[in-house]
């Protein structure tokens, strides 16, 4: 049986989250700064009103979708942006020469990407906490859905990587797929202040989950059962994993 | 032992181009081995099945024994690949390039060793450098570093020294040299071909993706290369019918300065003066005579068919040397 390259793994995760760290200002500062514009635009726009059906402002609302879009996001930004500038530039064949499996491939990019998504919202959320009446009344929820969140857009990251030629490949699915999946998730309305077609849409989206579940970590209250979405999540998870590791077992877009 | 077997090799590309033929052949442990080719004959290719980063359309490569798809952990550690294109992750720093290699191929960071490889290719004092700030030389040889720097028993250096100036050439072969000596197997593209005759002792031709020859060096130079003997009159003698039956054997060629005699591939002996007693009989005493034995880029040139493209031939060469 193979032996595990666990310390080529390692490394390869090391290197993933300096790369973002080297870059902390685009990587970490500027995604919780937008999140944070989005936020004051929408706070002084809705005033003090309520969520309708939730016993909540619309200001502590936004704040975990915010949260949580921030980390969808970078996840994928993580991976995405890794496996396009290597193929750009050439640096992928040294990814592809060294003694690492597939699955040691993917669990360091997806681990990387679990951890920029993590810090990006750890900064946004620390900013905030003092002027926003939150509590992590589920910390499990919040870690699940938040976890379970960041593995999908970083494996979604890594195909979008894999199949893309160029920087424009993965602008196209940022801006054409990603951005409309996140924006139409419940990240800044309730599900039910929408009329019953469009309720129905945003069930079949994956995001709508992994958002009010994380908000019901915080809230207490949501859109869904946050438990019984965890199955909707977990499977989603693994199809992800198991095409990332499909995909890069034989060298889909990656080896000629 | 055999350090590289390569069986039956194909690759034919998406767009039905194929680079390469049925290619066979076996590179002994401890080599030193050049595979030469005009560009586009498949080289390349060859280097990037070997590196895992191209796929083989038929055919199987073992090393050391262990086929290289069924056990490709275990060869890919013992294969270091100078890849022909430079290129770096430009967030860190020649020495972080090394120890993550060494990381990715399964081995703790040796820094003492990270500092030999650093100081013998002349990087030492760029060690703390941006990559992005390295010239296209230091970058080179950053490339052939990133490949030692795991110990590998293979090394593949697909045309290493490709803008590396002179000086740092000879001080870069003199380190395989040495790396050879203590047993590490040498894989060699380059078109250096003065390079790769003086520092290889075995030799693969292959062009359009097909095999051409490989052997021992020293072999293929006693088969294949031929020694002529030019012979200089100041002018094109005229060559006569009669000269012309006289001398067949020999293939003259003439050029402005004289005439050009092939002697077959053995130097000397009664060849060499049966070619230039025919030679005095049809046109006289030369002014000035000498030898001058086929380099392998000679024999090069001849197999891949490149010889019309020369633009002086034997006897001129030497005239005007």
């Amino acid at each position: 049986m193979r032996p595990i390259n666990a310390l080529g793994a390692w490394t390869l995760f090391t290197r993933e989250v300096r790369r973002f760290l080297k870059v902390k200002m685009q990587t970490i500062v500027t995604p919780a700064l937008t999140a944070m514009l989005y936020l004051i635009i929408f706070r002084y726009a809705m005033g003090e009103r309520q969520v309708p059906g939730m016993a909540v402002d619309y200001f502590t609302f936004l704040v975990p979708g915010l949260a949580m879009m921030a980390m969808l996001q970078n996840a994928f930004a993580n991976t995405s942006s890794s496996m396009i500038m290597g193929k750009v530039m050439g640096m992928h064949i040294y990814l592809l020469m060294a003694p690492l499996s597939a699955i040691e491939v993917v669990a360091a990019f997806l681990a990387a990407a679990v951890v920029r998504a993590l810090v990006v919202a750890c900064v946004f959320l620390a900013v905030l906490f003092p002027f926003v009446d939150l509590q992590l009344l589920h910390l499990g929820l919040i870690l699940f859905y938040g976890i379970c969140g960041s593995i999908i857009m970083g494996g979604l990251g890594l195909i979008a990587g894999m199949w893309s030629k160029e920087f424009d490949n993965i602008a196209m699915v940022t801006n054409f797929v990603i951005l409309p999946l996140t924006f139409l998730s419940g990240v800044f309305y309730s599900v039910k202040q929408l009329p019953e077609l469009w309720q129905q849409i945003n069930h079949a989206n994956p995001f709508f989950y992994l958002i009010d579940g994380f908000r019901y970590g915080f809230l207490g209250t949501g859109d869904t059962d946050p438990y019984a979405s965890m199955l909707v999540v977990m499977t989603t998870v693994l199809l992800t994993i198991l095409a990332c590791w499909q995909l890069w077992r034989i060298g889909w877009r990656m080896k000629e | 032992m055999t350090a590289l077997a390569i069986n039956g090799l194909s690759k034919v590309y998406d767009n039905g181009n194929q680079a390469l033929s049925d290619i066979s052949l076996q590179i002994p442990q401890g080599s030193f081995y050049a595979l030469l080719g005009p560009n586009g004959a498949g080289k390349s290719t060859l280097i990037n099945i070997l590196a895992d980063t191209v796929l083989a359309s038929r055919g199987a490569v073992s090393l050391f024994g262990h086929d290289l798809l069924a056990e490709r952990s275990w060869c890919k550690r013992r294969i270091g690949v100078v890849p022909q294109e430079v290129a770096f992750d430009p967030f860190f720093t020649p020495r972080e390039v090394l120890a993550f290699t060494s990381g990715l191929f399964g081995c703790k960071p040796d820094f003492d060793w990270i500092d030999e490889l650093l100081t013998r290719l002349e990087l030492i004092d760029h060690s703390g450098k941006n990559t992005r700030q390295l010239s296209g030389g230091m970058r080179r040889r950053l490339l052939v570093a990133q490949a030692l720097v795991h110990k590998p028993k293979l090394v593949i250096l697909d045309e290493p020294t490709a803008g590396v100036d002179v000086e740092l050439r000879k001080r870069l072969w003199d380190f395989m040299r040495e790396l050879n000596a203590a047993g590490t197997t040498i894989l060699l593209t380059t078109h250096y071909l003065d390079e790769a005759e003086e520092l290889c002792d075995h030799v693969a031709i292959i062009d359009r993706g097909k095999l051409l020859t490989a052997r021992p060096m020293g072999e293929m130079m006693r088969e294949i290369a031929s020694s002529y003997l030019w012979l200089h009159y100041g002018k094109a003698p005229v060559l006569t019918d009669a000269a012309s039956e006289q001398l067949a054997a020999f293939e003259p060629r003439l050029s402005e300065h004289g005439i050009c005699l092939k002697l077959g591939k053995q130097e000397g002996g009664s060849t060499f003066h049966q070619a230039y007693q025919a030679a005095v009989t049809c046109f006289g005493a030369p002014l000035d005579a000498g030898m001058r034995r086929e380099k392998l880029e000679d024999v090069f040139l001849r197999l891949t068919g490149k010889q019309a493209s020369r633009k002086t031939d034997a006897g001129d060469d030497h005239a005007s040397d």
